[in-house]
């Protein structure tokens, strides 16, 4: 288990990361999940003993470490660059943790081809890292992590230079991979999507702050304040400010749509409501709950199988995620319904109010 | 703006190309649309890099023309053909203010300042730096940084084409939103012959109107975002567009009868296999149905990715993947039915029609 007690680390005066508590189990993979400069590459500095915090103390199963060095600790790291020894075969570039630590030749030989075969670089076993292609050098940096046999394994945004097929490939087999270590993983990435993907926890990052820690799907769904809704939106967020008033939500007391249940006992007065693009639709869900609104639309950009229509509600820009091809032309009034019992509410600080239900029946 | 034809174009890097293999681009021969908003997709060293480097004269090729509008300008250099470009990082001038980057294109091409003035102030509309103009560029964020690349890049409107080299890697995954619907409404209102390169999926599909899909070295596709995605013409379109992408069954085919393994699925039609070597039933994981009747299935796994789920199955004894809405129910004992007008069958990785 590593545990962050009131971990701080401030730079010439400046919080890079504010006090912050976190505890990651064995056998868990962990995404630190937020925009480039939110923080996530020096908390792993952190956690990796790479940089010592500026306050607060790092515990790995009971025992402080905090201040302890690199080398002196069991961790493996892969980054976003693929690093490995170019003069070496992938055999040794795997082998290499196992050589230095002074393992024998047959544990070598066998945690190799396991790792291998896991990462089905079996074929390239004779090459050197140059003659593959980036998923392959990659695939031989997240190996080598893995016959280190760490207990924390550090992966700052190890996919983000590969082909998005790669990834998609790379990101079903790590769960998988992970799984069968019993290590703390810990995955950095800016894309919501490879969150979801991955799955495990999530902790959300910005400016420095974890904003909130869970389940990944928990936090997806009920994020506990406006920066982590947005932060893990993608397409972006949707938001409204709103006035509820007599169970109506009331947009400049000419737009106005009924309060869904699960948000029936917030106080009346000014809020903020938000909702993913994909609960906003040119159909009624057909349940109750559909608001229809009257919106203008911006543009539309096709996919093929999905179409993104960016609309504007009453000044605010929302993009509307439908399936199938909306070509819808530019500057349109058009009527679009929400489905309401998604619907998210913020207080003015930015605090949840009342969180969207997990699941709709 | 120019209609560019690629005249039976092929490259290879090495002396003396001898087999097809030797090419790290075989052949091309296409007419691309003045006014159109092409996109180039395929996996790192596909081609497509090398074929942005023919348009742009930055490689000759080894065989073939290019022309734009019909004008040979194959031997032509770069800043001889009468293009833009933006590429994956900014370059810029540091030194020089954000509207004076911006007004640079023009005002070396002698535009009337009164224009010049009009076109930046556009353009700094548009990429949300209007506040910026009279600021250096070297205080602002890579981000920053490279709106004003695309700024530049946009600036002109007597260019033959456009041509993106990645130009969004490197922002912000929120302000990519914003900046590729606002290309496209660009597109919508000059019409501006652009060519776009990326490794993105979403990008390319969102913002071409053709994307051209490239493997090894070849073109394997031409079409619409919707052509792609509902008749992708190789097994390598079906597999690269969609996420995940289709389903690839290997299929007997006998008539209008196709079987995978245990199961038999009939077709209105016979499928022209002739005499291939290799036959698949291709289907999109939209279009798979689970349900509770229909053929049995083995889910393996479900993982709720928020707006939808994907369910990881065994049909038959070969992998496949479904998707689910986001409220969609997953039956304990599950069967499945194939979407009968979503199902392609490929003689040899190539789609082959309807016609008996």
């Amino acid at each position: 288990m590593l545990e962050l007690r009131n971990v701080s680390k401030t730079v010439g005066g400046e919080y890079h990361i504010h006090p912050s508590d976190l505890v990651l189990e064995r056998g868990t993979l962990n995404v630190l999940l937020g925009p480039t400069l939110s923080g996530k590459t020096s908390l792993m500095r952190l956690m990796a003993g790479l940089d010592k915090p500026t306050g607060g103390s790092i515990h790995f199963d009971g025992k402080d470490v905090t201040g302890v060095r690199v080398q002196d600790r069991n961790v493996a790291m892969v980054y976003q660059q693929f690093i490995n020894y170019p003069a070496l075969t992938v055999y040794e570039n795997i082998a290499s943790p196992m050589r230095i630590s002074g393992k024998d030749k047959a544990t070598i030989d066998r945690e190799v081809r396991k790792a291998a075969e896991l990462l089905r670089l079996t074929p390239y076993l004779d090459r050197t890292p140059l003659s593959l292609s980036g998923g392959q050098q990659q695939r031989t940096a997240l190996a080598r992590a893995i016959v280190k046999n760490a207990s924390l394994v550090l992966l700052d945004e190890p996919l983000a230079n590969l082909d998005y097929k790669l990834r998609e490939e790379l990101r079903e087999e790590l769960p998988r991979i992970f799984a069968a270590s019993g290590a703390i993983f810990v995955y950095a990435t800016t894309e919501p999507s490879e969150a979801l993907l991955l799955g495990g926890n999530t902790a959300t990052l910005s400016q420095g702050r974890i904003t909130q820690f869970g389940k990944t799907i928990d936090v997806y769904r009920r994020p506990s304040d406006l920066v982590t809704a947005r932060t893990f939106a993608d397409p972006p967020l949707n938001i409204l400010e709103v006035v509820k008033s007599n169970g109506h939500f009331l947009k400049h007391d000419t737009e106005a749509f009924a309060v869904p249940a699960h948000l029936a006992a917030i106080a009346d007065g000014p809020v903020t409501i938000a909702f993913h693009p994909h609960h906003l639709a040119l159909a009624p869900a057909g349940q109750d709950g559909d608001a229809r609104l009257s919106v203008r639309t911006l543009v539309s950009e096709i996919t093929g199988s999905e179409s993104f229509v960016h609309v504007d509600f009453a000044g605010a820009r929302w993009v509307m995620l439908e399936h199938g091809i909306h070509d819808i032309e530019p500057d349109k009034p058009i009527d679009v319904y929400l489905d309401t019992r998604h619907l998210m509410a913020f207080a003015g600080d930015g605090q949840a109010i009342a969180a969207a239900p997990a699941k709709a029946a | 703006m120019a209609r560019i034809t690629l005249d039976h174009i092929r490259h290879a890097y090495g002396p003396k190309p001898s087999s097809p293999q030797d090419y790290a681009l075989k052949e091309v021969h296409h007419e691309w649309n003045d006014g159109g908003a092409y996109a180039l997709l395929g996996p790192s060293g596909c081609g497509k890099t090398t074929l942005l480097n023919i348009i742009s004269g930055l490689v000759t090729p080894s065989e073939g023309r290019i022309l734009f509008d019909g004008t040979d300008v194959t031997q032509l250099p770069t800043e001889r053909r009468n293009i833009a470009q933006v590429f994956q990082f900014p370059v810029i001038y540091d030194t020089m203010t954000v509207y004076d980057n911006l007004a640079f294109p023009l005002r070396n091409r002698r535009v009337p300042e009164a224009e010049v003035d009009r076109r930046v102030r556009d353009i700094l509309e548009m990429i949300d730096l209007s506040s910026w103009a009279n600021r250096k560029a070297q205080r602002l964020t890579a981000d920053q940084k490279q709106k004003i690349s695309l700024g530049r890049g946009l600036v002109r409107n007597d260019v033959s084409a456009i041509l993106f080299d990645e130009p969004l890697t490197v922002i912000d995954p929120h302000m990519k939103w914003v900046l590729r619907s606002q290309l496209k409404r660009l597109h919508r209102q000059f019409g501006f012959t652009m060519v776009y390169v990326t490794h993105d999926q979403t990008e390319a599909l969102t913002f071409a109107d053709k994307v051209v899909v490239m493997y090894d070295g070849e073109i394997v596709q031409i079409g619409t975002p919707a052509e792609l995605f509902e008749r992708p013409s190789h097994t390598f379109v079906g597999y690269f567009i969609g996420s995940p992408g289709m389903n690839v069954l290997p299929a007997a085919v006998d008539g209008s009868a196709v079987t995978i393994g245990a199961e038999t699925i009939q077709l209105d039609y016979a499928p022209k296999i002739g005499s291939a070597k290799k036959t698949e039933l291709g289907i999109r994981p939209e279009f798979i149905r689970l349900g509770r009747d229909g053929m049995p299935i083995e889910v393996t796994k479900v993982e709720d990715i928020g707006r939808q789920k994907i369910v990881r199955a065994r049909f038959s004894g070969h992998p496949v993947a479904i998707v689910v809405p986001e409220d969609g129910e997953i039956p304990a004992d599950a069967r499945v039915r194939f979407d009968p007008s979503a199902i392609s069958i490929y003689a040899d990785s190539w789609r082959v029609g309807r016609e008996a």
